[in-house]
């Protein structure tokens, strides 16, 4: 069941997209929440959606990972979906008790759970075509003028990228630990809430203790192979804009303007 | 003196207790060896005997509490040396999983050149060419953790040769690994003493193993206590046994035929050795 966790998987490949700057990547990720976020009409979410739809078939992602990537915030759109379906004003379609649906209701509901559909769709597809090292080398130049005023960029971009490297052998740990238990008889998916929590117990304590033995042997490895902090470090992938990120940012840029001119229409 | 790779003099040393007050135990105590060149030093011992510690030592991860290391020339206590000593002893651990950095094998063996300052091309070049040693050229662009450990196992190899090290510890590095994956890296090993003429130390619990190398070190609670050619070392069958360790099942048949009255030469290693004793000694007869 935890193979469903893709957070900071990447899925390795050769297309247009999986070959961008991973500077551009971000940009572009900040511009496509941005447009998502100023969108307000069928016609606006369209143009974001039709954006989306078109990076995922460039990048040859399978929908399929697309999907499974949803599964953690089912629960959330579903919640912010019921919460706008009820509490808007308008023309009152069905009535019961104190719940009232309105037109205005089902319209935000609709768009309320398209929007975080599609924010977590966008920002997978970055973390889906892009290596975690890429990425956080990525970062690590976008954010390097704040080293001027004593950010520690370097060593954030370090612990994000180890954090990413970590996830998938963390992930197969729990599966093991979880395995072993039921073989002596934890249930996991029985009982109320509490029940739940207190048959996690005995999986959560040896995570965090491997964990920490984990960290310190990838230290120590990490050591071993000359780290010494981002101190005169090269690459063995240095990054290097060209035209394709120059069309790509343009198209990202006409995409955020044009909901922003649609939104001004009042559409 | 220009043969030495590693000069280790009366080194002694313990870990810092978290308990106040209580005196730390020694777990090394005045260990002398001298590694040199080229040469293959086996280091066997029971769990806790401080092979780990001891193997830390050799590229400045730990310093001496008492006496001196010495690697190529470079004592360890010096820290402006830390890191040309560590590019030119390589380390390969017990857990491929927490030795790998990146999720991606190209990446990850690109990061030791990347600390030290590698220029780009060169980079590449180092990285293609220890990808192809350990024969994974072919998994550059895979994800690490899809990979099995003995492939995993070699990417670390890959990585620590990507530095172009003189010499290589390896602390228990099949220890993992299933039978496969122990004989790919075994056959690594052998190939970087033979042709690319590293100095190699390996930390093993397989008598197998050891029997590869120029000279066997037995260690036991922080002290060595015996060294030689392996094949003089296993000799010692009941001495090694008290110490907790097995010897080779050839050495231990040739051992019980002896005490048995049965005149063969206690020093064959392999099963061929082993064979060819037996044989002549029959022969004879
Ligand atoms: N980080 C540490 N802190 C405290 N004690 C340690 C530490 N690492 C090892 N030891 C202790 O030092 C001794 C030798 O350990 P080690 O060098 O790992 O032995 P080996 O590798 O031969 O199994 C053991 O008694 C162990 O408990
Ligand atoms: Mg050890």
């Amino acid at each position: 069941m935890l193979k469903d966790v893709t957070l900071g998987q990447y899925f390795p490949g050769d297309t247009v997209i999986h070959r961008l700057d991973p500077r551009t990547k971000i940009l572009m990720v900040i511009i496509y929440i941005a447009a998502l976020f100023n969108a307000e009409s069928w016609i606006s979410y369209g143009v974001v959606l039709i954006f989306l739809a078109a990076a995922i078939a460039i990048s040859e992602i399978r929908l399929t990972a697309m999907l499974k990537g949803l599964k953690p915030i089912v629960f959330i759109v579903v919640l912010t979906s019921l919460l706008n379906l009820f509490y808007a004003s308008g023309d009152i379609i069905a009535q019961w008790w104190i719940f009232k649906i309105t037109r205005e209701g089902i319209k935000a509901a609709i768009l309320m759970a398209a929007r975080l559909i599609m924010l977590v769709m966008g920002t997978f597809m970055l973390t889906y075509t892009t290596s975690p090292i890429m990425l956080t080398y990525g970062l690590e130049l976008l954010l390097n003028p704040l080293k001027k005023i004593k950010v520690p960029v370097h060593e954030l971009a370090m612990m994000m990228s180890m954090a990413l490297r970590l996830i998938p052998t963390l992930i197969e740990e729990t599966d093991k630990i979880m395995s072993a238990q039921k073989a002596r008889g934890a249930e996991f998916d029985t009982g109320n809430l509490i029940q739940k929590a207190k048959a996690m117990l005995p999986i959560l304590v040896p995570l965090f203790l491997s964990s920490f033995r984990r960290a310190d042997e990838l230290a120590t490895a990490m050591e071993a192979r000359c780290y010494h902090g981002g101190e005169n470090r090269t690459r063995l992938n240095v990054l290097k804009m060209t035209r394709r990120d120059m069309i790509a940012l343009i198209l990202g840029v006409l995409v955020l303007a044009g909901v922003i001119v649609l939104a001004r229409f009042g559409l | 003196m220009d043969d030495t790779a590693i000069k280790i003099e009366n080194l002694t040393f313990f870990y810092n207790s978290d308990e106040e007050g209580r005196a730390p135990e020694d777990v090394l105590s005045n260990v002398s060896l001298n590694i040199e060149k080229g040469s293959f030093i086996a280091v066997l011992g029971h769990n806790g005997s401080g092979k780990s510690t001891l193997a830390r030592h050799l590229n400045a991860l730990l310093l001496p509490k008492g006496g001196a290391v010495t690697v190529f020339g470079m004592d360890t206590k010096d820290e402006e040396l830390t890191l040309e000593i560590r590019r030119r002893v390589g380390m390969v651990f017990q857990n491929p999983d927490n030795q790998i950095v990146s999720n991606v094998v190209e990446e990850d063996v690109a990061f030791a050149p990347e600390n030290l300052g590698i220029p780009t091309p060169e980079i590449r070049a180092r990285v293609d060419e220890a990808l192809k040693t350990v024969g994974m050229y072919e998994f550059r662009t895979h994800a690490p953790h899809l990979l099995s450990g003995g492939q995993k196992q070699r990417i670390a190899i890959a990585g620590v040769l990507a530095m172009r090290p003189k010499c290589v510890v390896f602390d228990e590095p099949t220890a993992m690994l299933d039978p496969q994956g122990r004989r790919d890296v075994m056959e690594i090993i052998g190939r970087m003493k033979n042709e690319m003429g590293s100095t190699v130390i390996l930390i093993t619990h397989h008598m197998e193993e050891a029997a590869m190398a120029d000279t066997v070190v037995v260690m036991s609670d922080g002290k060595i206590v015996m060294d030689g050619a392996p094949r003089e070392v296993f000799t010692h069958v009941e001495e090694l046994e008290s110490l907790g360790l097995t010897v080779p099942g050839t050495v231990k048949l040739m051992w019980e035929l002896r005490k048995n009255g049965v005149d063969v030469p206690l020093g064959a290693l392999t099963v061929n050795e082993c064979a060819n004793a037996l044989a002549a000694h029959f022969q004879s007869k």
